[in-house]
């Protein structure tokens, strides 16, 4: 069973009490952007075989949004963080880095700039 | 090949079955195929089968990481219907249904096809007017539904409790022709019928890259070297957006783990499928007497073909309240595969950026049921570069908002 810890009121919750999001840091381009950019915001994902970066909310609890770190091939954890960033902060990088050296990702969306 | 019959049984009885053969050879990779196929499911399969049936097309390898049908297609709960909404859905799904009708004489293999009925439980308001949108889109599709009565519905299904706990049954969309069929032996007929027809069936070989040049596909390496290909076919279910990004493209879809159990053998109770899409459960009787129950995909992404636990729960909880006779059942087994969903919840058969390289995924929770249809497509796809069955069903579907919206009429386990 999944258990992630809410960054915000610290609560160990299993899966019945959060609602999932889908993928993370997806960028939704402004006014210009091209048709390609807002396909791939709508409908491409990266669907890893491994690291993968989520949304999740703490629906039956303090109800807010936040960020998982996770594998989708052995199911591990590796952090949870607030949802108000563009790319996963440095500390939860460096624990992936040092489960799974040589992970790679998209780029996030602030590198791509 | 030797014919299965009844001659055949009784000549091997009288000989202590000494005569039996190996139903498909396991060869070793050549070194080039005008066709690779990866993925030796159920869908590629058909695809290499078709290819040779249709096209004549029979320089073809299938390559298969695991063992032949041991992905979805020996996972899912066999169910067979072409009660769509959308017209591009209904042609294919129905396609298939219909060979399904014929496929143990085509492929001289029972594949114990059971043209049984499948009822789908309206349980809301907006059901019952789904429904009958529905069975009105298919009297105009060709494809033969009804919208029958909650009294029929119990006469058909006597063990089933009209007024449950949480929702009323109000009725259903009936398709009699629907039903079930025995899922190994579809790919064991089909594997059968290819290696007869000279293809190679390429076992415990996994694919670690694609070869391109010049914008064409090449070849692919594996595990057993090097292959070279002119045509090459993507027919790997969840795993899909894992192979295309070895060719350098990207697909709109992410791959979730869908469960099904069974429950100990009981006697025939039940002889028709059952799917209440409210409250999330589904439910045949094998021949084998097991009740087979399925119910939603998770939320999250997976790749472990394990599912969890609480959607377990949710969909026993539902079967409790439609069939109170559940509650006494004890489950033998629970299994989970990986399904690859796209955002209309509709496949993809398609075409893709790298040439003459072709895609057949995001068949997400209902595959088994479009087996024959798919490949007799998807090998139209690769033969001819064209297919009517395929024309909506491009990756770019997307970027043009022509949707094959079925995450309402596809029913359960979105």
């Amino acid at each position: 069973m999944l258990i992630l810890e809410c960054p915000y009121c610290g609560v160990k919750a299993e899966e019945t009490e959060l609602g999932a999001g889908g993928e993370a840091h997806l960028k939704r381009y402004g006014p210009g952007s091209d048709d390609d950019q807002f396909h791939d915001y709508l409908f491409m994902r990266e669907n890893p075989k491994g690291v993968h970066f989520e949304r999740w909310r703490h629906a039956n609890g303090c109800g807010k949004w936040f960020h998982a770190a996770r594998c989708t091939m052995t199911m591990e954890v590796f952090g949870t963080y607030a949802a108000q960033t563009t790319e996963p902060p440095q500390e939860i990088k460096d624990k992936i880095t040092a489960k799974r050296p040589g992970w790679s990702w998209r780029e996030f969306s602030d590198a791509a700039e | 090949m030797k014919r299965y019959s009844a001659f055949a049984v009784a000549r091997e009885a009288l000989r202590y079955h000494t005569g039996w053969e190996r139903a498909w050879r396991s060869p070793e990779p050549k070194r080039h195929y005008d066709v690779i196929i990866v993925g030796a499911g159920g869908h590629g399969l058909a695809t290499a089968y078709y290819l040779g049936k249709n096209f004549g097309i029979t320089n073809v390898a299938i390559i298969e990481k695991g063992w032949l049908g041991g992905g979805n297609t020996g996972r899912n709960t066999t169910i067979i219907r072409s009660n769509y909404l959308q017209d591009p859905s209904a042609a294919i799904y129905e396609k298939a249904r219909s060979l399904y009708e014929t496929m143990s004489q085509d492929l001289n293999y029972n594949v114990m096809f059971s043209p049984r009925g499948v009822i789908m439980l309206a349980q809301t308001e907006h059901e019952i007017r789904g429904y009958k949108r529905t069975a009105h889109a298919n009297a105009l599709q060709g494809v033969q539904t009804e919208w029958i009565s909650p009294e029929r519905v119990k006469e058909i299904v006597p063990i089933i409790n009209l007024h449950g706990p949480r929702y009323p049954v109000l009725g259903g969309l009936w398709q009699e022709r629907g039903g079930t069929a025995r899922h190994d032996a579809v790919a064991w007929g089909y594997a059968r019928a290819c290696s007869d027809m000279g293809m190679d069936i390429i076992q415990q070989c996994e694919v670690t890259g694609v070869r391109t040049e010049g914008g064409r596909v090449a070849g692919v390496e594996t595990t057993k070297g090097p292959i070279d290909c002119d045509k090459l076919g993507m027919v790997v279910a969840g795993n899909a957006s894992h192979l295309s990004e070895m060719a350098g493209f990207r697909l709109p879809m992410e791959s979730v783990a869908l469960q099904a159990l069974v429950s100990e053998p009981i006697k025939p109770c039940m002889d028709v499928v059952v799917m209440a899409n409210t409250v999330h459960g589904y439910m045949s009787q094998s021949d084998k007497g097991e009740m087979v129950i399925g119910g939603g995909t998770d939320a999250a992404n997976n790749y472990t073909q394990r599912g969890s636990f609480h959607h377990i729960e949710e969909t026993v909880r539902a079967l409790v309240e439609t069939f109170p006779m559940v509650s006494r059942l004890k489950m033998l087994r629970q299994w989970g595969g990986i399904v690859d969903v796209t955002g209309d919840r509709s496949p993809l058969i398609s075409k893709t950026p790298v040439g003459n390289c072709f895609i057949n995924a995001g068949w997400g929770t209902g595959g088994f049921k479009a087996i024959p249809g798919s490949g007799w497509a998807m090998a139209e796809l690769m033969a001819t570069g064209h297919s009517p069955l395929t024309e909506e069903f491009t990756i770019d579907r997307f970027k043009e908002g022509k949707f094959i919206d079925e995450s309402v009429a596809a029913g359960v386990a979105h």
